[in-house]
């Protein structure tokens, strides 16, 4: 089952790619190059200022035009891309790794600890995701690893309950008890015998989860608690363009743009897995 | 639905969101305005009787129903004027509070409460003598009780402490008859009067406890409802004592996003903004005018001067040496604005000195020496908390961090919102470094300079100078003997002080730009940061 899900081929005969499948990876592919080059190398520092340039206009020199400071644009979404792909990543780990721990125990045990768990969880989701960080960044403050933390609890209750619904339904199979009857300890029939099994549904619950996490992230930054300047992530460089939208309407444009490929990307992806 | 049909539906979405973002105002209330404007009735009022000294004088003295949206930054941090902090709080309770005096657009103090006054020849006794017929917004007549408890509980003569301190100064307040008041000082002080007019020793009635909820004063606007962090709504006051205003109702709305100022602006949300950087005004099309003066107030990156490494007088100049006003202004204003080298800017005339600005001419070698002086050779990074609703704040303190940057220092900007720079910032003084801008609420010279006097309740930087305070107590002995020259003359070693001291560095007064829309006019800049709404009319 795991095997399946990683595209690998069965024996002889070879299962054709479906094309959003291809066409996501492609895109995602890109983005994951694109962002990997910016860990090392910028064609400029994306805090120079360059009074010249103010507001410039994509050119040969500056790819994707300059901002209100003349800083080059295509630096600039090189490293917001870094930024909101960071911050993503982050975000659904954290809420990956606390949904399946929860999800886990509460699927497996059942009893009171499930009955507690889930009504906090149910708590939790009730309030939007968005609201709940900005309620957590209005307490611990902006930056970015708070907009982490936040979204990354924030994302918790979605894996949680997942995992959850997989757990009870294994449980119950003749394989996990014959493991029980066997005597094999707890923590390994949930770990080894049973989440293994849960990959499939997790793994798109993280591509989607990411996507929403890419996308609460310029949220975020959109309004300013995120990534703080002269740092810049997708969402911040969205919101600074918007006093400019008319006049250099290329500053908004290519952040936004770089928005949709890494979401487009990967849902692409996310779909074409499913289908397979 | 097909795996494609949804692919296509999601990017449309984003896109959709993308510009959906931006554009969230609606032009909803522009057509209500536009509307308003077509189907003026040219209503004349009676009791323009003191005209006074009006330039243009509008075609229509008073519509019936006329309206006016106004943007501003912050929502209004109190509606009781003794207790109001912020300046873009009290240029708003300017239109609805008003004291014994007021300053008119050239600076003067004009009578308001008061339709008169004297002062006695040793400078310590004022009589004034209350306007007739004026009345308080509910409709109760103003009484010298009013009056009385107003000044004695901003005076805190009631007991508690002063809310203004200038005002600690005050003797007694007595009230001999219905309509005198005759205010005794303890020194003489020449720059009594000018407190007197700040619109937090305004005039309110004695018998409303709960100002912020029910606020009255006697102003040409009255309260009439607020939502926090929405909107405030004024009505005009019809029984006002002077010239009426000329537009009926007005909504302050507040625009906390600066980013979206120009959206308002251009959809029709908001008619007026009395703040726009140079690039928002660009981006505006012909429906909008934009006038420019200048703000009337001290923007620069004020440092914690008891906060490692700030207390060490040869780092602060050092950044001063590192910093280029002029490339600041060419970034963030297109080279508008006056650089300013000390706490006080050009509309203060005499108490001005224009050399002090030229204390750090931009030197990185210099600043590089300094630091190394200091035992910072290989530099340090501070924190520079910015009100995120002041764009040209935010965009100057980008521009700061990059030329830090040359001398190896590193400036983390953190955005903040307007309410907890007030609270953590100003009042708890828990910062490293701020870049805001600092207003005076009268040109008179200790509006700017007493606050870095070490023991001032509102010194947020703690700055901390034995010479700084012995010139400032001589200055206001120097007031207190009504030897006005003398005076000047130790202001301006304060000033001097402070720009030798490097207390924080000085960026400028920055120019302001007023963004309104084309139909309405009126909008007179005034030498202190205050927005007169009274004065604004529809022109068609």
């Amino acid at each position: 089952m795991l095997m399946k899900c990683f595209g690998k081929t069965s024996v002889g005969k070879r299962k054709k790619y479906p094309p959003n499948f291809v066409i996501g990876a492609a895109i995602t592919g890109v983005m994951l190059l694109l962002i990997l080059m910016s860990f090392f190398y910028t064609p400029y520092d994306i805090t120079k200022m360059d009074s010249a340039s103010k507001l410039a206009a994509p050119s040969l020199l500056h790819l994707m035009g300059c901002d209100n400071f003349g800083r080059d644009i295509f630096s600039r979404v090189l490293k917001g891309m870094e930024n909101t792909f960071v911050i993503a990543l982050l975000t659904v780990m954290i809420g990956t790794v606390g949904g399946v721990m929860i999800g886990a125990f509460t699927g497996y045990f059942g009893g009171w600890l499930d009955e507690v768990l889930m009504r906090i969880i149910d708590v939790v989701f009730a309030f939007p995701s968005i609201l709940l960080a900005l309620v957590f960044v209005s307490i611990f403050g902006t930056g970015r690893y708070n907009v982490v933390a936040a979204l990354g609890v924030a994302f918790i209750p979605s894996f949680a309950r997942i995992v959850r619904g997989e757990f009870i339904k294994y449980r119950e199979m003749d394989y996990v008890k014959s493991a029980q009857l066997a005597g094999v300890g707890r923590l390994r029939i949930i770990f080894v015998h049973i989440l293994p099994n849960t990959f499939t549904v997790l793994m798109s619950s993280i591509m989607i989860g990411f996507n929403n996490a890419v996308l609460a992230e310029a949220g975020m930054s959109y309004l300013g608690i995120g990534v703080q300047p002269p740092d810049a992530s997708l969402g911040s460089m969205l919101s600074e363009s918007q006093t400019y939208l008319f006049s250099a309407p290329w500053y908004a444009v290519f952040p936004g743009l770089m928005i949709i490929l890494l979401v487009l990307g990967f849902s692409l992806l996310a779909d074409g897995m499913k289908a397979r | 639905m097909t795996k494609r049909g949804k692919g296509v539906l999601f990017v449309s979405m984003l896109l959709t969101l993308t510009i959906a973002l931006g554009g969230c105002a609606g032009d909803k209330e522009a057509k209500d305005s536009n509307e308003i404007a077509q189907t003026q009735t040219a209503a004349s009022t009676a009791g323009t009787e003191n005209a006074g000294t009006q330039s243009v004088e509008p075609e229509t003295d008073s519509v019936a129903d006329s309206h006016i949206t106004i943007g501003i930054p912050q929502d209004l941090d109190s509606l009781v004027p003794g207790l109001s902090q912020g300046a873009g709080t009290q240029e708003i309770l300017f239109n609805i509070y008003e004291g014994l005096l007021k300053p008119d657009s050239e600076g003067n103090l004009v009578p308001a409460v008061a339709s008169d006054y004297t002062m006695s020849e040793d400078g310590l006794t004022y009589t004034f003598t209350l306007r007739d017929g004026i009345k308080f917004h509910n409709g109760n007549p103003v009484t010298v009780a009013d009056v009385k408890y107003s000044i004695e509980v901003c005076a805190g003569l009631n007991g508690g402490d002063p809310l203004i301190s200038a005002f600690s100064n005050i003797e007694s307040v007595e009230t001999p008859d219905e309509q005198t008041i005759i205010i005794t000082l303890k020194e003489s002080s020449s720059s009594f009067l000018a407190v007197l007019a700040t619109v937090e020793a305004a005039i309110v009635p004695a018998d409303i406890d709960d100002l912020q909820n029910n606020p009255v004063g006697t102003g040409p606007y009255k309260f009439v409802s607020r939502s926090l962090q929405e909107n405030v709504i004024l009505e005009r006051f019809d029984a006002y004592w002077g010239e009426p205003a000329h537009i009926q109702d007005i909504t302050i709305k507040i625009l906390a996003d600066s980013d979206s100022i120009v959206m308002n602006l251009e959809g029709g949300a908001v008619d007026m903004v009395a703040r726009v950087s140079t690039t928002q005004a660009a981006e505006l099309g012909d429906d909008f005018e934009v006038l420019e003066g200048t703000m009337n107030l001290v923007q620069a990156v004020y440092l914690n001067n008891s906060v490692a490494p700030f207390d060490n007088e040869l780092v602060r100049q050092a950044l001063c040496y590192a910093t280029n006003k002029q490339e600041i202004l060419d970034f963030v204003s297109d080279g508008k604005g006056t650089p300013v080298g000390s706490s006080i800017f050009p509309a203060f005339g005499k108490y001005y000195i224009e050399e002090l600005n030229d204390t750090y001419p931009t030197d990185i070698e210099k600043a590089k020496e300094l630091l190394a002086q200091a035992g910072y050779a290989d530099g340090f990074s501070f924190t520079m908390k910015v009100p995120s609703n002041y764009h040209q704040h935010v965009d100057t303190a980008q521009v700061v961090a990059e030329q830090l940057k040359q001398i190896g220092v590193t400036a983390n900007i953190e955005l903040i919102e307007w309410e907890a720079w007030l609270s953590d910032v100003y009042q708890g003084r828990d910062f490293e470094a701020t870049l805001v801008g600092v207003d005076a609420s009268t040109l008179t010279a200790g509006a700017m300079l007493s606050r870095f006097c070490s023991d001032a309740h509102n010194n947020f930087i703690n700055y901390n100078n034995a010479d700084y305070d012995t010139a400032y107590a001589n200055a206001l002995a120097a007031e207190a003997a009504s030897d006005d020259d003398k005076a000047t003359e130790y202001y301006k070693e304060c000033e001097t002080i402070l720009a030798d001291t490097a207390a924080n560095i000085y960026i400028q007064d920055m120019c302001e730009l007023v963004a309104i829309r084309k139909g309405y006019a009126g909008y007179e800049f005034y030498p202190l940061y205050i927005q007169d709404l009274s004065k604004l009319y529809i022109t068609e």
